[in-house]
């Protein structure tokens, strides 16, 4: 299980396939299922064209609950692996957000759990977004429920 | 000493992002903020942590504990 949070752009592909062939290695042959999310940022929120985003965290905390959701999505379904990858700082748009994968041995594990893992990401990790737009920048109040 | 950390809008609202707090009477995260900010009631959706794990108004707050406030998260 691995938890990252990222400063600088990253690239969710080419960062999954280097996780998995590092999987290959460990778990050659067991993992049937791997489910991922990818998350990016948007150009339009509430209405207005959002030129560019901040994505602030608390150190320390934030690092730690993702590792706890890691662990709680691994004690509901047996995963055989799972990796979060998330930005800080200043993002583009178009730029990822947000990797989440699982691996386990069949698919209904995989989906399960990497539903779980971003719907807790996005309702309990400490992160704040602060958007610009042309009229300056505002904090989002919230998250879309789904 | 209670060190305490604001976030995001909360921190813009309140113009800083840290305090210490001096104490030695018994705190609940509530009384942190009451006796940081007499005259500003603790804005509502305001969630808590101490030591870095979410908690509850009423917890109990030690000396050398780190206090955190912040708005609703918007992660993900």
């Amino acid at each position: 299980m691995k938890v990252e949070l990222r400063p600088r752009p990253f690239d969710p592909l080419l960062e999954l396939g280097c996780y998995q062939a590092g999987l290959d290695e460990r778990l050659p042959g067991q993992c049937g299922a791997t489910a991922i999310f990818i998350g990016a940022m948007r150009d339009f929120n509430e209405g207005e064209a959002v030129r560019g985003m901040t994505l602030e965290h608390y150190p320390g905390m934030t690092e730690r609950y993702l590792q706890q959701i890691v662990e709680a999505a691994s004690r509901q379904w047996p995963l055989l692996d799972g990796l979060i990858i998330h930005r800080v700082g200043e993002l583009q748009p178009n730029d990822p957000i947000v990797l989440v994968a699982v691996w386990s041995e069949h698919r209904a594990a995989a989906f399960a759990a990497c539903r779980f893992i971003m719907e807790e990401l996005k309702s309990k990790a400490p992160f704040w977004k602060r958007e610009d737009t042309a009229d300056g920048s505002r904090w989002v109040e919230h998250n879309t429920p789904a | 000493m209670i060190y305490v950390k604001y976030f995001a809008s909360l921190r813009d609202r309140l113009g800083r992002a840290e305090d210490q707090l001096d104490t030695h009477s018994d705190l609940t995260v509530a009384g942190v903020w009451a006796v940081l900010w007499p005259d500003k009631p603790l804005p509502p959706n305001t969630l808590a942590a101490v030591n870095m794990e979410y908690a509850e108004l009423t917890q109990s707050v030690r000396d050398g504990d780190e206090v955190a406030f912040f708005p609703p998260v918007t992660g993900g």
